[in-house]
């Protein structure tokens, strides 16, 4: 069962990943790279989950396994709604950050000084 | 035995350097195709964890499809690229950054570790209850009847996805047809490829989503090798997008969910609950759905990708 | 005869592993977009196609042979298109540019 700690620890690291990512870097479609790796890290948690919810014969719980898909679906399509909306942004206004943006959203982007 | 930890070891290490790059790229296309290694790797993984089903839909939505959508939009985002280096997180920022993350990471890592010992799973009452079906993949079984309420309503959301995408239009596209791709070589390679490969796809389609009765697969891995043959057509410029307001698109659109919610309460009104399935039925049944499914899931992925109308409807 | 089978599968698969090395140290190495893809159809063709060989001796049933096959002809003709694509490209933005360069 080592399979489960050494894939787990993965996720762990990409789930950190992803999170620094999403913070740091300004421009949308970086963020949305950092999302989705934050999520797939989520997905693999519940993959380790899975895994070690083997039993009757099956290699992993199929309840995660499928809600694991189901997630990859929803994923992608809030992928394509976000780049969509970033297209348009960047066809309105010629620009590929939110710097405009910035002082409302009080975000972690506007210790910016 | 001890070659097989190595090897998930180096996996876990690629996965992890890959992971790394596509965070830290300078160029947003290097990430990109950093992004789309990763999910290919990631399916690996997900084979190693025991989750053929999950790995197939990993390589061929989370990497392929979405690999798609996102080197169409770094493309077209080319032109805006240079000017953002200068407004980078400060150097305090960062560094709370890093350990926020940093934390987060650790908290997971410690609550994988100390899970209880005796996993909690639903396995084996899924085995137990895989005959009233008569589905041999418990994936399957899981997706299409156990917890087809959730199956259900991620149809609803791939469609409240596109309404979304469609949505961005502007006013003398609405309802019109998405960007056309750049005019390729009639007598080029991608021509060739478009003519050759989708009746090929077409049937490996059909194959992955029809063994996913007994064995991996499924209607979301069926359907996007259709939605892909068919980008792979539109790509070629042997086709062109249907505009966002025919009749017959729409129908489409609708008709997996549609048909989901009929069955759904056709057993609430004849058998025992919401979306339950006659037992001597189950499997014909379920095969309806994925088939109404199918069709639904590929028009839609292959429009989400084409993305929002930007041409009228006429040609 | 199991003895023959496993000896010739190891044999295949190794060759067939040094191609996918010799590939991709040549994708790493190599100046530019041409010669990375000259790299790349090595491990692509002959690299796979002997994984495909050195497993068919292990193969179940004949099926399962045949898909193998299968997966080895769609990679072949996914691998030469792209190359086509990737090189018209290289040529249309200029011998200059190289794309990205990791």
């Amino acid at each position: 069962m080592s399979e489960t700690i050494v894939f787990g620890l993965c996720a762990a690291v990409v789930i950190g990943l992803g999170l620094y990512g999403a913070i740091v870097d300004p421009r949308p479609l970086r963020k949305i790279l950092a999302f989705n790796l934050l999520g797939s890290g989520v997905f693999l948690v519940f993959g380790v989950v899975a895994r070690r919810g083997a039993a009757a014969g099956f290699p992993g719980d199929p309840v995660p396994q499928a809600l694991v898909i189901t997630g990859i679906v929803v994923a992608f399509s809030a992928t394509a709604l976000a780049l969509a909306l970033l297209l348009r942004y960047f066809d309105a206004t010629g620009s590929t950050t939110l710097h405009e943006g910035v002082a409302e959203d009080a975000g972690p982007d506007s210790t910016e000084p | 035995m001890t070659i097989v930890p190595a090897l998930d070891l180096f996996v876990a290490g690629i996965v992890l350097i890959v992971a790394v790059w596509t965070v830290a790229a300078r160029d947003t296309m290097s990430a990109v195709v950093g992004f789309v290694a990763y999910g290919l790797l990631l399916a690996l993984v997900w084979v190693r964890l025991g989750a053929p089903d999950v790995a197939l839909t990993e390589a061929a939505i989370g990497s392929g499809l979405a690999g798609a959508l996102l080197i169409g939009a770094a493309t077209r985002l080319r032109a805006g690229e240079p000017s953002v280096s200068t407004e980078r997180l400060g150097g305090a920022g960062r560094v709370l950054a890093m350990t926020l993350s940093a934390v987060v990471a650790a908290a997971v890592a410690v609550v994988l570790l100390s899970l209880p010992d005796p996993a909690p799973s639903l396995a084996s009452e899924a085995a137990a209850n895989a005959g009233v079906t008569s589905l041999g993949n418990p994936v399957t079984n899981v997706l299409m009847a156990f917890r087809a309420m959730d199956t259900m309503l991620e149809k609803v959301v791939l469609l409240l996805a596109l309404l979304g995408v469609w949505s961005m239009a502007r006013d003398h596209a609405w309802g019109g047809r998405p960007r056309s791709c750049r005019r390729a070589d009639p007598e080029g390679p991608l021509v060739l490829l478009a003519r050759v490969l989708p009746p090929v796809g077409v049937v490996l389609g059909i194959s992955v989503l029809w063994v996913s009765a007994d064995h991996p697969g499924g209607a979301f891995q069926g359907a996007t090798i259709l939605a892909a043959m068919w980008l792979l057509v539109l790509m070629a410029g042997l086709g062109d997008v249907p505009a966002a307001g025919g009749r017959r698109l729409r129908l489409v659109l609708v008709a997996g969910p549609a048909v989901f919610l009929t069955v759904g309460l056709g057993g609430l009104a004849l058998g025992a609950a919401f979306l339950s399935y006659p037992p001597a039925w189950a499997k014909p049944v379920i095969l309806v759905i994925e088939f109404a499914m199918v069709l639904t899931v590929a028009t839609t992925l292959g429009l989400l990708v084409a993305g929002p109308p930007e041409r009228s409807a006429e040609r | 005869m199991s003895v023959v089978l496993d000896l010739i599968t190891i044999a295949a698969v190794s060759a067939g592993v040094v191609f996918f090395l010799a590939g991709t140290v040549g994708l790493l190495r190599f100046p530019d977009t041409l010669t990375r893809l000259h790299a790349l159809t090595k491990a692509d063709n002959l690299g796979l196609g002997l994984v495909v060989l050195g497993l068919l001796p292990q193969v179940g049933s004949l099926r399962d042979g045949l898909k193998m096959i299968c997966v080895w002809l769609l990679v072949l003709l996914a691998g030469a298109t792209v190359s086509q694509l990737v090189a018209q490209a290289a040529r249309r933005d200029g011998p200059g540019s190289d794309g990205a360069a990791p």
